[in-house]
């Protein structure tokens, strides 16, 4: 279907197109068993000016938004969804200082990013704080010209390969929802450690890890926007960052909708491929088109961003929410098309079928996502 | 093993150029715009290729030499002009060529140039390199993919009287008044220092092309490219085109394969007086 992209847009969708099938397919499978971090692929990346796309040309990058990050994150997602998330996480963490840096902290930190010499991780999740996200026990001590963080972050995407972080801590115990503030920590600073890397089901590719705060001392500069404003940065971080695993998922169930049907035009039975039985025919034609609906809704709230729009987070939670379902679904009937040799690891296709099952959880799992878009649908009607 | 050159102060060096490492090289790529597909049909009169209707992509050896000028400039600062002799659709090839890093293009095109060989071709080329100016060194594909010659690189120094340095897989230095290169051979490769200005032809193991920026590719978009027909460029009309190519295209075909040889048996005495006798037939 024809979205009307600009002229520049297309430029990047097919630039990203070539990377993913010139540079990350022929070693997706690689990494995945590896679990190393693909570095090689980072450097395609950001010699290709990907890492600028969404932040602003006085900083170094192309001046795009959600929807060349989206477009960016299906192309890379199409060919592994893991390594695509050392450009996709690093966008998460990056938005903060986007959305609520001062001038002074994205000139010193959004050229970097720009130019894909550092990435970036967001750290919110905790041990004991997930969903409850107001649960969390990390906290910065102001004291003097200085933050003391102290406490340990769990999961975080590009943890240990970031030089940039951006986290929610609590500033003032007594405030509640108001009393965490969001800083940025550069790898580097003595305090910050990294944990062992995670053992993960899919997206292995991907770096998974604690990040451990031990009388972490930063400068009074590193924080963004006011004490206080922590969660708002994280709300208005996600919001701006769910169409990105919108479009991871939806890149996931593309290309493996994309291997289905390579495979069912190629396999035999009966004397025919298996593309011309309607059981397969209509598992393909259903795949396709959620896949479609999905697309239209992640690029309507991309746009829907860009354009400026105050209260999206009913929009975007629902890209997420539909995409990553979608994904699901579409994957593992792509695993029942390929048969057995679906469940062999020495095909393709159970990959994505584990890669995808991630989306529904990360970045509000899709219950949280249930709450935020019908929050918002009872408030609109309050109106 | 030293390549001599009488030509060390030809009028196409920079005199105020240093060799060092960080200063100013001026280099200049020639490139070829081909069709994408070993399906080529022949024009039956003058025998060459018919390029219109078909997708028409840079020539891959073309991509090599525009990623080592590239480099060239990365490591020793500098400027690469690319430069083509085509059709007004070889235009797509030099924007593509801007996106990958190099930072002027000129496009040589003019009907009277049609039907040039190789001979024509590299005077033509040559002729665009003079009006072009001065330049350190010239970066040539080894051969291109629709005519296979290998012959325009060579032709292009032997006009401009140049030294030349063919099948080069690696630009060790370039330093001082010259440049040292690896040329690759059968066994292994030569070193040969060169002096500069000079021509090289390069072959694939020399590096990985990169993928075009997206800011290479925005400016390619809005990059001018200078345009010289037959009259802009200082050359002679007999020298180029049809008329101006010495060799013809007679015919294109698979040559059948090969059979086995015939084996002559006997004693020596034998064998010589056989073979005395097949080769008469053979030559006379």
């Amino acid at each position: 279907m024809d979205y009307l992209l600009t002229e520049q847009q297309v430029m990047i969708r097919d630039l990203a197109r070539q990377i993913a099938n010139e540079k990350m397919r022929p070693v997706a499978a690689k990494y995945d068993e590896t679990e190393e971090f693909a570095w090689e692929i980072v450097k395609v990346l950001a010699d290709s000016d990907i890492f600028g796309i969404y932040i602003p040309e006085e900083y170094g990058g192309l001046g795009g938004g959600v929807m060349e990050m989206c477009i960016v994150a299906e192309e890379l997602s199409r060919a592994c969804g893991g390594i695509a998330l050392g450009f996709a996480g690093t966008a998460l963490g990056t938005y903060p200082i986007l959305l609520y840096g001062n001038d002074e902290q994205k000139k010193r930190f959004l050229p970097h990013i720009a130019k894909g010499k550092k990435l970036a991780a967001f750290c919110i999740t905790e041990a004991e704080a997930g969903s409850d996200a107001g649960s969390i026990k990390t906290s910065a001590k102001k004291a003097g010209d200085h933050y003391i963080l102290n406490g340990t972050k769990q999961w975080i995407t590009n943890a240990g390969e970031a030089d940039v972080y951006t986290v929610i801590a609590i500033t003032d115990k007594t405030k509640g929802a108001r009393g965490a503030s969001a800083f940025i920590v550069e790898k580097g600073t003595k305090g910050l450690d990294f944990g062992q890397k995670e053992k993960k089901l899919g997206i292995r590719a991907s770096a998974t890890r604690e990040v451990i705060f031990t009388d972490c001392k930063i400068p009074a500069e590193n924080l963004l926007s006011k004490e206080g404003m922590g969660f708002i940065v994280a709300m208005k971080t996600f919001d701006s960052s769910r169409p990105g695993v919108a479009a991871q998922a939806l890149g996931i169930a593309q290309g493996a909708l994309d291997h289905a049907v390579d495979y069912a035009r190629k396999r035999v039975q009966f004397g025919q491929p298996i593309s011309s039985f309607q059981a397969i025919q209509h598992m393909l034609a259903d795949m396709a088109t959620q896949i479609e609906a999905a697309r239209a809704l992640v690029y309507a709230s991309a746009r829907m961003i860009d354009s400026g729009a105050k209260n999206i987070a009913k929009e975007s939670a629902m890209a997420k929410l539909f995409a990553s379902d979608v994904a699901m679904k579409v994957t593992v009937d792509a695993v029942q098309i390929f048969g057995g040799y679906g469940y062999m690891r020495d095909y393709p296709i159970e990959k994505y079928m584990r890669d995808a099952k991630i989306t529904q959880i990360y970045e509000g799992t899709n219950q949280i996502q249930r709450n935020i878009i019908a929050a918002n649908l009872i408030k609109e009607s309050l109106r | 093993m030293k390549c001599d050159s009488k030509k060390l102060d030809t009028q196409y060096s920079i005199h105020n150029t240093q060799y060092k490492q960080g200063v100013f090289v001026n280099i200049i790529v020639c490139i070829k715009q081909v069709p994408n597909t070993t399906d080529v049909k022949i024009d039956p009169v003058t025998n060459t290729l018919i390029r219109d209707g078909v997708e028409s992509v840079i020539n891959p050896f073309d991509a090599y030499a525009i990623e080592e000028g590239v480099r060239l400039k990365e490591r020793f600062g500098g400027k690469v002009t690319v430069i083509t002799m085509g059709p007004p659709q070889a235009e797509n090839a030099l924007k593509e060529a801007i996106s990958l890093g190099c930072d002027e293009a000129v496009l040589i095109s003019d009907r009277k140039f049609a039907g040039s060989d190789t001979w024509a071709t590299s005077y033509t080329l040559s002729c665009a390199i003079k009006k072009i100016g001065a330049f350190d060194i010239i970066i040539c594909g080894k051969q291109a993919s629709d005519g296979d010659t290998a012959q325009v690189g060579p032709g292009i120094s032997a006009h401009l009287d140049i030294p030349q340095v063919t099948y080069v897989k690696k630009i060790e230095e370039m330093s001082s008044g010259k440049a040292k290169v690896e040329r690759m051979t059968e066994e292994g490769y030569d070193v040969i220092e060169t002096p500069i200005p000079c021509l090289v032809t390069v072959v694939k193991e020399i590096n990985t092309p990169r993928l075009p920026s997206l800011k290479g590719m925005m400016r390619a978009k809005s990059a001018k490219i200078t345009k010289w027909t037959a009259s802009e460029i200082d050359c002679e009309g007999q020298s180029i085109g049809l008329d101006g190519s010495p060799t013809r295209v007679i015919k294109i075909f698979t040559p059948p394969p090969r059979k086995g040889g015939e084996m002559l048996k006997g004693d020596s005495a034998d064998i010589s007086r056989k073979l005395a006798e097949l080769l008469k037939d053979v030559v006379i």
